[in-house]
């Protein structure tokens, strides 16, 4: 390894540099970190106290439930993805710096899920039992939402980068995003319904990857065009 | 060839010249309108044969199909001049596709009022969940999502750009949209026109085909008028446009 090559910036230097960086910010500030934690939490509260608690109702619509208010918080949280970096002025760096703009938005996407998705998924199987799921469909809960999440992230991030530059952001990003998200939706909650008939669920599963996969590999780059544009104006 | 092409091209990018064309076309497509649609649905909605099962109800499929295939075929003619617009910075392009936004969203619209109505003699409800009725409403909120971000940024061309990004995304999702909702439900009868066998007797087929390329040259005439529009509008300071004005 010759000592040039060692100094030029790499494609994985780029991204997790930026991941580290996100990462960091988030834990500076905590409160953004537990803020769509307790949103889902209390989401999924809500549903028993308005349809009631019988165990029979909840366990028929509580994965829908855990799926909806998953979607909800991403959605929520997306709003600030882009937001501080853009009023900073650090967004426009990174539009100058030698790294191909789509690395550094998946390193941020990355790191999004991270500090915001994951969490929720650590949390549900609690959630699954409070809404009466049993722990096998709750495990295939955990899978749908590991595989799922992400595409949720990348697509909102999609809205997330066209409104940035807006005042309005928020309900904006929801009109965009939420539509694109029925299909992960309905895989999710509909791998979840199988296993709890005891019906094979891979399939579903191997849907919700198949679209992750699709989701990680271009929606970067429509980040990228819709962050170069929100820039721009 | 090429090189007639690229005059086309060159042209057509020219709202001036695209405004003259649209002019002096459009009597020929409302013509077509008369031709086609007027006969198609008064021929569909009141000499077309009683159908054995859903009596006079299912002559709604004369507004109802060509409406859906309209809303289906404008959302992806929007991606394509959106591509256009964002790869070749077209302005003529970026204008048409903010054109069709709300041409299609009315469409798939219309759509879905007939779809309900057909439904209570049916199914006896208003709205049933089935895939292709979900898949529509699901059409019209991706083009109100594109409608909001068009209105929501002020500044023509980011608005241009912005849309663009979206309806190209919402385009490549409208597959994996509609197949998915078909798998979650598969309620709906199978379709009603094939392109190897018709599955409908002639005096109903040629009716309904009237109307969808009647609604189709509808289609053009709107989305003309609205280019027209829109163009008149964007080049307000422009001299041929204040000499047409005067005039």
């Amino acid at each position: 390894m010759n000592p040039a090559s060692a100094e030029l910036p790499t494609l994985w230097s780029g991204f997790s540099s930026v991941l580290k960086r996100d990462l960091l910010l988030a834990f500076r500030q905590r409160s953004d970190l537990v803020n769509p934690l307790f949103f889902f939490i209390m989401v999924i509260t809500l549903f028993p106290l308005g349809v009631g608690p019988e165990q029979s109702t909840l366990a028929k619509i509580g994965p829908g439930i855990l799926w909806i208010a998953a979607l909800l918080s991403t959605l929520l949280s997306v709003d600030t993805l882009f937001r501080q970096d853009f009023e900073d002025g650090s967004l426009e760096l990174f539009l100058q710096s030698p790294h191909p703009l789509f690395v550094v938005v998946l390193g941020k996407v990355t790191a999004h899920w991270l500090v915001t998705s994951l969490p929720l998924i650590l949390v549900s199987p609690f959630l699954a039992a409070m809404l009466f799921l049993n722990m096998d469909t709750a495990l295939v809960l955990i899978y749908g939402l590991l595989l799922g999440t992400p595409i949720l992230s990348m697509i909102s991030a999609i809205g997330a980068a066209l409104t940035v530059g807006l005042r309005k952001g928020g309900v904006l990003i929801a009109l965009i995003a939420l539509p694109l998200y029925i299909p992960v939706l309905i895989f999710g909650t509909s791998a979840v319904e199988a296993a709890s008939l005891a019906l094979p669920y891979s399939g579903q599963l191997a849907y919700l990857g198949a679209l992750t996969c699709l989701a990680i590999t271009f929606a970067p780059f429509a980040i990228a065009a819709g962050l170069r544009v929100s820039i721009s104006q | 060839m090429w090189q007639t092409l690229k005059q086309l091209y060159h042209k057509f990018g020219s709202p001036r010249y695209f405004y003259d064309l649209t002019g002096r076309m459009m009597p020929w497509f409302v013509g077509l309108t008369c031709l086609l649609l007027i006969p198609g649905l008064i021929w569909g909605l009141v000499f077309a044969p009683i159908d054995e099962e859903q009596g006079h109800s299912y002559r709604i499929i004369f507004i109802h199909v060509p409406a859906a295939s309209v809303a289906m075929s404008a959302y992806v003619m929007m991606a394509v001049a959106s591509a256009v617009g964002l790869i070749w910075k077209m302005k003529m392009a970026d204008m048409v596709a903010k054109c069709i936004a709300p041409i299609g969203a009315s469409f798939a619209f219309l759509c879905l009022v007939t779809g309900s109505i057909w439904g209570k003699p049916t199914w006896g409800t208003w709205w049933i969940w089935d895939a292709r009725l979900t898949s529509m409403l699901v059409l019209f909120f991706l083009y109100v999502g594109v409608m909001a971000l068009q209105n929501a940024i002020e500044n023509t061309q980011a608005a241009a750009k912005a849309t663009a990004i979206l309806s190209i995304v919402g385009v490549v999702n409208l597959p994996i949209i509609k197949y998915s909702v078909e798998w979650w439900n598969t309620l709906h009868q199978p379709a009603t026109i094939t392109m190897t066998n018709a599955s409908m007797p002639a005096e109903m087929l040629t009716p309904l085909l009237l109307s969808i390329f009647g609604i189709y040259a509808f289609f053009g005439v709107v989305l003309m008028t609205a280019t027209r529009v829109e163009i008149l509008e964007r080049e307000q300071r422009s001299q041929w446009v204040k000499k047409l004005i005067e005039s």
